[in-house]
């Protein structure tokens, strides 16, 4: 799931049709264009108020309710750090900073093309500390597999 | 000769510690030794601490190698493991691992064995029988078997199963709908995913009997968006479900018509309560409803809606074929059945138990999971997600029985039990707790909102140290505050975890140099 750069109102424009248009459709349309561009643009947001018939601030209010629908471009490659607590009965918050000296930033923070994130459990709990990295969960997660992960990153630009 | 079958599942966690390589790795090996094998990607078995567990078909045994390597490939080859050689890794046949022929495998029993997307392995395997027979016994009659069994929503609520049926049978209105919770939010849980992608038929099968038994044509899952393999192994389900005739118009000729639309969440946690759920499958932000009107009588788009957790569903097949007092011998007191445990954080053995209920703490944590991942003893367990209280040790001897579990403040919730070494600050725990609240809250209650908010200052002020006294008392207050004025259990619940730290390990809010 590697995003792509750019918000197209063209293939927004299918992913809308794929769901005929209907507003009670808001939050599968939001995730899928989330999913293909990372993000949702205020053009995006304009868009789709128009055609599904709804108040830009309808739309809005929709978006910002939801952690995954983003209004800024992330990084090409989206690394998420799981926070909830199996995790953290193994180690994920020295993992969480470990995440954030290698990547030079925050939680919610982009560098070199990288966005760290947190989210909260990715049903890997059996297997912690769990990281999610371009759509792939991976469990077992210590510092020197971290690296390793990010490492291959690298190697394979443009994601999996 | 029919080709030699090797398993090696394709799900979340075994894929999460090299599942995908290690198939790959089998199949490139196979064909350059030119051996013909076939390679099923099975779901699993739940033995995550196994994973990935790969499995070689001998006769009508599997033979079990565990925690298999992309890099041992070579030598399982050499060890000759496809007629189940001598080696390291080797486990015995599967059938035979203590961890799994201890369990009491009532609704996870196809997990592991099958193709999860094969329609005729699952029709082998006494796939749609009890759909077949719902159709046979008629609507009344599986609900009866549903009450009968004892069952309880296994979400969170613990609500019998049977009479929600009922109601939803029995209220007035032209449109009736399955609303299947999959969002799946609480940490240490993941039984619904384990099911999703091991088993896909058997939720498709269980809501098309719920459909059949309430008079509800169309059923929604609502599945989180942190599960993405299970996404596309529900999407591809229920396309060939559809194609062999089991979802959509006059079922296989029974007259009853029944499909299922498929929908993602936003990585939202309230959203799995069970109003914002519905509030989010009509396209809107996930805020919680009042209640009344129950969803089973105004749900979705105003309808009587049957909202079920996966696992919930997915227990009623075998009460439809092998009978509800089978089920209902199962279990203590008002706890019937079984409940599909998961064992996660730091246990040496991690994954899916599904046992009866009554088993003890301490049996599932140490005879199961083999005590800690770290070897060090066991300081705190956290049952029923973010919202359960944080035992101590000393109460591993409480039996999971949902009355039980409620006398001593704790709850069993979703069956996720999470595990914490004595190097844990518990301190940091009971802050998380408000934390979460904070980012999660749906922001209808002021309490849970700003409550929620204001119990992590004030946390960070005890731990500093800060007039521990004072801050103590607030906190206590903030907790009663956010229990009596809360819509729902997200700020209604969330003092529990604070005040069992505050009650059984009050120490660790001391500042490092007083402990
Ligand atoms: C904050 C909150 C989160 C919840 N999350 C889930 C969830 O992820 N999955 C679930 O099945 N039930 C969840 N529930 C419980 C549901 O509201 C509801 O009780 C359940 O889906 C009913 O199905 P059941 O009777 O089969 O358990 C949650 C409840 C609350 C208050
Ligand atoms: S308690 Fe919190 S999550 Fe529940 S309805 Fe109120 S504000 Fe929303
Ligand atoms: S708590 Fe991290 S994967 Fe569940």
């Amino acid at each position: 799931m590697s995003v792509s750069n750019g918000y197209d109102a063209g293939i927004a424009s299918n992913i809308i049709a794929d769901f005929d248009g209907k507003p009670e459709m808001l939050v599968q349309i939001l995730a899928h264009i989330v999913d293909r561009f990372g993000y949702v643009s205020e053009d995006g947001i304009r868009q789709l108020a128009e055609a599904l018939n709804l108040s830009r601030a309808d739309v809005h209010g929709v978006v910002s309710y939801y952690h995954d629908f983003r209004t800024e471009a992330p990084g090409n490659h989206i690394v998420k750090v799981c926070q909830a607590e199996a995790c953290q009965a193994m180690g994920s918050r020295a993992l969480t900073e470990h995440a954030k000296g290698a990547l030079g930033v925050g939680l919610n923070g982009t560098a070199d093309d990288v966005t760290l994130e947190p989210v909260y459990c990715l049903g890997n709990c059996a297997c912690a500390p769990a990281v999610m990295i371009d759509g792939r969960t991976y469990g077992r997660v210590d510092a020197e597999r971290f690296d390793e992960l990010l490492g291959a990153l690298g190697d394979t630009d443009g994601g999996s | 000769m029919s080709r030699i079958k090797v398993f090696v599942p394709r799900e979340t966690s075994a894929i999460s510690v090299g599942a995908d390589d290690v198939a790959i790795a089998i199949a490139r090996k196979s064909k350059q030794l030119g051996t013909d094998i076939e390679l099923i990607r099975n779901g699993s078995w739940g033995a995550c601490w196994l994973e990935p567990l790969v499995e070689v078909q001998i006769g009508e045994q599997r033979i079990a190698y565990g925690n298999v390597e992309a890099g041992d490939v070579d030598s399982l080859f050499e060890a000759g493991f496809l007629e189940g050689g001598e080696h390291a890794r080797r486990l015995g046949p599967t059938v035979e691992i203590p961890y799994l022929i201890n369990q009491d495998r009532w609704t996870f029993w196809r997990c592991g064995l099958i193709a999860p997307l094969s329609i005729d392995d699952y029709i082998a395997h006494n796939g749609f029988k009890a759909l077949t027979a719902a159709f046979e016994m008629g609507s009344d009659a599986v609900i009866e078997a549903v009450t009968a069994s004892g069952l309880r929503g296994r979400g969170g609520a613990g609500f019998p199963t049977g009479i929600k049926w009922r109601t939803v049978a029995d209220a007035a209105g032209e449109q009736k709908y399955i609303a299947c919770n999959a969002d799946e939010g609480d940490s240490g849980t993941f039984s619904d995913r384990m099911l999703m992608e091991g088993d896909p038929f058997t939720l498709i099968e269980s809501m098309a009997i719920a459909g059949y038994a309430v008079g509800a044509t169309k059923g929604y899952i609502y599945l989180r968006s942190e599960y993405p393999l299970a996404h596309r192994v529900l999407s591809k389900a229920i396309a060939a479900g559809r194609d062999a005739g089991w979802l959509g118009a006059d079922i296989q000729g029974s007259g009853a018509d029944f499909d299922i639309e498929l929908h993602l969440g936003g990585g939202s946690y309230v959203c799995g309560e069970e109003t914002a759920m519905l509030e989010s499958l009509e396209g809107k932000r996930g805020i919680v409803r009042s209640k009344p009107p129950l969803p089973a009588i105004s749900g979705l788009f105003g309808s009587p809606t049957v909202v079920n957790n996966v696992v919930t569903l997915a227990s009623v097949p075998n009460i439809i074929t092998l009978g509800a007092d089978r089920y209902d011998g199962f279990g203590v007191n008002r706890s019937k059945g079984t409940l599909a445990f998961q064992l996660a954080g730091n246990v040496k053995r991690g994954g899916l138990v599904e046992k009866a209920f009554g088993i003890t703490l301490r049996e599932l944590i140490e005879d199961f999971g083999g005590g800690t991942a770290t070897g060090r003893p066991v300081k705190a367990v956290q049952v029923g997600g973010p919202l359960g209280a944080y035992l101590p040790a000393e109460q591993l001897d409480t039996p999971l029985d949902y009355e039980a579990f409620s006398e001593i403040g704790a709850m069993i919730g979703h069956g996720g039990i999470v595990v914490f070494d004595d190097l844990t600050n518990m301190a940091h725990q009971a802050r998380f707790a408000m934390e979460f609240c904070a980012i999660e809250s749906c922001g209808k209650c002021t309490p849970c909102r700003i409550g929620s908010t204001r119990g992590v200052e004030v946390i960070d002020r005890m731990i500093a140290g800060e007039k521990r006294d004072e801050n103590y008392d607030l906190l206590v207050e903030l907790c009663d505050t956010m229990e009596d004025a809360s819509l729902c259990a997200m700020g209604g619940m969330t003092p529990y975890p604070v005040r069992s730290v505050l009650k059984y390990f009050a120490e660790d809010f001391s500042p490092p140099g007083e402990q």
